[in-house]
């Protein structure tokens, strides 16, 4: 009799140990995703010594809304395709606009923006079409 | 012994609980795959988890309900830089997709019109009226039309049923939309 309480209290605990397991796999098998909508844009920064630039889209677009950006001051919807330099930039335009010292930092704090890793091509990370067709990203440590 | 393994259960259970329900688990900047760690700006950035965690929690993309956010008025994005700026909330829905084999696809044109201009969308997408585009799944996919935003900004494209959500025997066409599905005056 007490043998048998024993092995049930042994299976309780197994049981115990691998939904446990199981649930941690789980965790650590979830995707980040803050970064889900991270624009890449690395048009001219490897080139120049720079790291590319990360926008995040997540951190913008709690602050702004789509059109202040994609309509009033002309980004179009796709990553790298504004030809975005740091000239126009401090000419006011394109992120220019609001990285003026005025509304947000100003050109001088060149890390906050060219943070990305070197060599990261220009994307918009995570994507759908990244995932299904190009899923070439290296396992995260 | 026993209680000794039953304390030692409990203490388990309740780490498993916790970390299935911990949704928080943006993870940092300096591990999200996209950001150099050894970046000297990279600390001095907003964490995600600080500022995403007090949204309303979705199951894909950034884990937020953008519009649901919005409209609760958990966030309060700025409208427009310029005073000059016009902006239009449309409110009508279109329904899409009104012959295919996957159930219809209602538009909102309110969630869409809270955060994008007209002139994002008109005309060169889509023509501004109800029935005159023709949309493809594969296009959609290649990151043309709704694929523009939706699997790159806005929810992916995995989510199937958000837009595909009216089922065959409803409604063919929702009252609100005026004739035509017309077309609010383009901004630009």
């Amino acid at each position: 009799m007490y043998s048998r309480h024993r092995f049930r209290g042994l299976r309780r605990s197994l049981a115990a140990a691998i939904v446990m397991l199981a649930s941690i796999a789980f965790w650590l098998s979830q995707p980040a995703y803050a970064e889900y909508g991270d624009v890449v844009i690395n048009n001219y920064s490897d080139a120049a010594g720079m790291r590319p630039v990360v926008f995040p889209h997540w951190f913008h677009r709690m602050r702004f809304r789509c059109k202040v950006c994609h309509a009033d001051l002309g980004f179009q919807f796709k990553a790298g395709g504004n030809q975005i330099n740091m000239l126009k930039i401090i000419d006011g335009q394109f992120c220019g606009a609001c990285h003026n010292g005025d509304v947000a930092w100003s050109v001088e704090n060149c890390n906050l923006c060219h943070s990305a890793k070197p060599g990261t091509p220009t994307q918009v990370h995570e994507s759908t079409i990244q995932k299904l067709a190009a899923p070439t990203e290296p396992a995260r440590k | 012994m026993d209680s000794l393994r039953r304390s030692i259960g409990r203490v388990l259970a309740l780490a498993t609980i916790t970390m299935a329900c911990s949704a928080a688990n943006w993870l940092p900047l300096e591990s999200d795959g996209v950001h150099d760690p050894t970046a000297p700006g990279v600390k001095h950035l907003q964490q995600p988890a600080e500022a995403l965690k007090v949204l309303p929690p979705d199951t894909t993309g950034n884990h937020v309900r953008w519009v649901e956010a919005l409209e609760k008025g958990a966030i309060n994005p700025r409208d427009r830089l310029f005073s000059k700026a016009p902006t239009q909330i449309r409110e009508d829905d279109i329904l899409l997709n009104l012959n295919g084999g996957m159930p219809i696809v209602r538009f909102p044109h309110r969630a869409h019109t809270l955060w994008l201009d007209c002139g994002n969308c008109h005309d060169h997408l889509f023509k501004a009226k109800a029935g005159a585009n023709k949309f493809s799944m594969f296009a959609i996919l290649q990151g043309e039309q709704c694929g523009v935003c939706h699997g790159a900004v806005s929810f992916p494209l995995t989510e199937c049923s958000r837009c595909h959500s009216v089922a065959r025997s409803g409604p063919s066409r929702v009252p609100a939309a005026s004739p035509g599905g017309g077309a609010a005056p383009a901004t630009r």
